[in-house]
C-alpha cells in the first residue's frame, strides 16, 4: 500500500514538474495589432430518423423527424499589448427541423410538427506566451419554441513549456426555460395565463427554469512523435423542471398523465481520446468514454476511425462508434407503472439500449483551393448511418467548408 | 467489487504511465505527424451535428466537448 501511495506521490511530482520549467527565449516576430478574420466556417447537416417510440405518444408512436442545420463560425484574430493574441469566435446555428409526433401534443393530431431553433454565441480568449497560459470567457443564447437558453462560460488552460502537455479547464452555467405545453387533454385551466394586466391581452405560456452547472477538465500530453491523448471528466450538476410537459405516459390502470422526473441531476462523464500516426498514412483516431449519472444510468461508448491519406490531400476515414447504456430508474413502458408513483416517463433515451454508427469522412485539403477557389481552403464530407436496439433508425450527412 | 478493481486499475496504469513519460520530451520540429490535422484531440467541426443528434437520442452526453445538458431540450 504505501509503495503504492509512493509511486502516486512521485508521479504527481513529476507532472507538476512538467509545468515548471523556465521559459524558453520568446521570438520576436512582428505582430500586426489590428483584427483580421483568420478562418469562416461553415457547416451544414441534414438528419433523417425513423422510429416507434415516440415520447410524446406515451413510447408507441412514430419518431419520423428530419433536420437542415447551418452554422456559420467566423474567426478573428488580433494581437494586444505584450504581444498577447487575442482570439474572438462569432457563431451562428439555424436548425428547422419537423418532427411527426409533435402533430400528436394535440390529441387530434392537429399540432404543428415544424419548428426553428436560432442560436448565436461569441466567445473571447487571450494567450500569455510568459505564462504559457489562455483564459476566455463566452456567451450563448438558443431559442426556439418550446425552449429558450442563456449560458456563460469561462476557459482557462495552461501547457508545459515544450508544449507537450497541457491543462484546461472550462465552467459553464446555462439557465433555461421550459415553456410548459402540455397534450390537449391535460392542459389545466391555468396554463393559458391571460396578460391583460401588462397592457397585452393575448394569452402567454408560462415557462419553468432548468439550471446546468458544468465543469470540464482536460488534461492532453505528446507521448511521442506519433501518439498524443487526452482524459476528459466533466462535473455536471442540473436543477429545475427536467423533463417536458408534452411527453405522455400511460399508467397500469390505462390513464393518462405527463412525465415526471426529479428536480435535481448528477452526471458523471470521463473520457479518453487516443489519436495514433501509423507509418506515413494512416492515423487511428480512439475515444473511449465512460458516464454515470444520479438517475440510475450508466452507459460506454467507444469509437474508432482511421484516416488513410490517399494522397498528402486527401484523406478518407471511415468510423465505427458503438454504445450502451443501461435503463434509467425512472423509465418504464406504457401501462408499465401505476398511478401514484412518484418519477415515471415512457422516453426511450431513458430505456437499455445497443446503438452502432458506422460510416465515412472524405478531407480535401488542396494547396491552391477547392475547385480552384483560393479561399475555400477545405472541403469535409461526412455520411453515417445509426441504429439503435430500440428499432431508432437514423441517417447523417454533414459538410464543412473552410474559407481561408 | 472485482470490476471496480479492474477499471481503477487500468485508470491507474494509464495514468502513471502518462505521467511517468512527460520526462521526454518531442522537440518542435519532430511534431510534423502530431500537428496534423487529422491528430486533434478534439471532436472534427463537421461532426457537429451527429454529436447532437446522439445527445438528443441517447441518455449519456459529456467528455466530448460538446454538449452535457444544458442549452436544448435533450438529455
Amino acid at each position: 500500500m504505501r509503495k503504492i501511495f509512493l509511486t502516486v506521490v512521485g508521479s504527481f511530482l513529476l507532472f507538476l514538474n512538467s509545468f515548471s520549467q523556465s521559459a524558453a527565449d520568446s521570438t520576436s516576430e512582428y505582430h500586426s495589432p489590428d483584427l483580421k478574420l483568420e478562418e469562416a466556417n461553415l457547416v451544414t447537416n441534414y438528419y433523417s430518423q425513423t422510429g416507434n417510440h415516440s415520447a410524446i405518444t406515451g413510447g408507441i408512436g412514430t419518431q419520423q423527424v428530419n433536420d437542415f442545420s447551418n452554422i456559420v463560425e467566423l474567426r478573428y484574430i488580433r494581437w494586444g499589448m505584450m504581444d498577447r493574441k487575442i482570439t474572438m469566435d462569432f457563431d451562428l446555428g439555424i436548425d428547422h427541423h419537423t418532427a411527426a409526433s409533435s402533430a400528436y401534443v394535440s390529441k387530434s393530431g392537429a399540432s404543428k410538427t415544424g419548428g426553428t431553433r436560432v442560436y448565436p454565441s461569441a466567445n473571447w480568449q487571450i494567450e500569455n506566451n510568459e505564462k504559457r497560459t489562455t483564459f476566455g470567457l463566452g456567451a450563448a443564447l438558443s431559442f426556439e419554441y418550446t425552449y429558450h437558453s442563456y449560458s456563460l462560460n469561462a476557459i482557462y488552460s495552461k501547457h508545459s513549456i515544450d508544449k507537450n502537455t497541457e491543462f484546461s479547464a472550462r465552467a459553464n452555467v446555462f439557465m433555461d426555460a421550459v415553456k410548459m405545453i402540455y397534450p390537449s387533454e391535460l392542459r389545466p385551466v391555468t396554463s393559458a395565463v391571460t396578460s391583460a394586466s401588462s397592457g397585452g391581452g393575448s394569452p402567454t405560456i408560462p415557462s419553468k427554469l432548468r439550471s446546468t452547472f458544468a465543469t470540464s477538465f482536460t488534461f492532453s500530453h505528446v507521448i511521442n512523435k506519433n501518439m498524443q491523448v487526452a482524459l476528459i471528466g466533466d462535473v455536471v450538476a442540473q436543477g429545475g423542471y427536467l423533463g417536458l410537459p408534452f411527453h405522455r405516459v400511460y399508467y397500469s390502470n390505462k390513464s393518462v398523465g405527463i412525465e415526471k422526473l426529479p428536480d435535481s441531476r448528477f452526471k458523471l462523464p470521463v473520457g479518453v481520446r487516443f489519436n495514433y500516426f501509423a507509418g506515413d498514412k494512416v492515423i487511428f483516431r480512439t475515444y473511449y468514454r465512460y458516464y454515470v449519472d444520479s438517475w440510475g444510468i450508466s452507459a460506454h461508448t467507444a469509437s474508432i476511425e482511421a484516416a488513410v491519406k490517399i494522397t498528402p490531400f486527401l484523406s478518407v476515414s471511415p468510423f465505427y462508434r458503438y454504445y450502451t447504456q443501461t435503463t434509467s430508474d425512472y423509465f418504464a413502458p406504457k401501462y408499465g407503472k401505476p398511478v401514484g408513483v412518484t418519477y415515471f416517463t415512457s422516453n426511450y433515451d431513458y430505456s437499455a439500449f445497443d446503438a452502432n454508427y458506422e460510416g465515412i469522412n472524405l478531407r480535401y485539403v488542396p494547396l491552391n483551393g477547392v475547385f480552384g477557389i483560393k479561399n475555400l481552403s477545405m472541403i469535409e464530407l461526412r455520411y453515417g448511418h445509426y441504429g439503435q436496439t430500440t428499432g431508432l433508425v437514423a441517417n447523417n450527412i454533414s459538410l464543412n467548408l473552410r474559407f481561408k | 467489487m472485482h470490476k471496480r478493481n479492474i477499471w481503477a486499475g487500468m485508470l491507474t496504469a494509464i495514468v502513471l504511465s502518462l505521467l511517468i513519460s512527460s520526462c521526454k520530451t518531442v522537440k518542435e520540429y519532430q511534431k510534423n505527424k502530431i500537428n496534423d490535422a487529422e491528430m486533434e484531440l478534439s471532436a472534427r467541426k463537421v461532426e457537429k451535428g451527429e454529436n447532437s443528434f446522439q445527445t438528443y437520442s441517447e441518455g449519456a452526453s459529456g467528455a466530448n466537448g460538446g454538449k452535457v445538458g444544458g442549452g436544448c431540450g435533450c438529455n
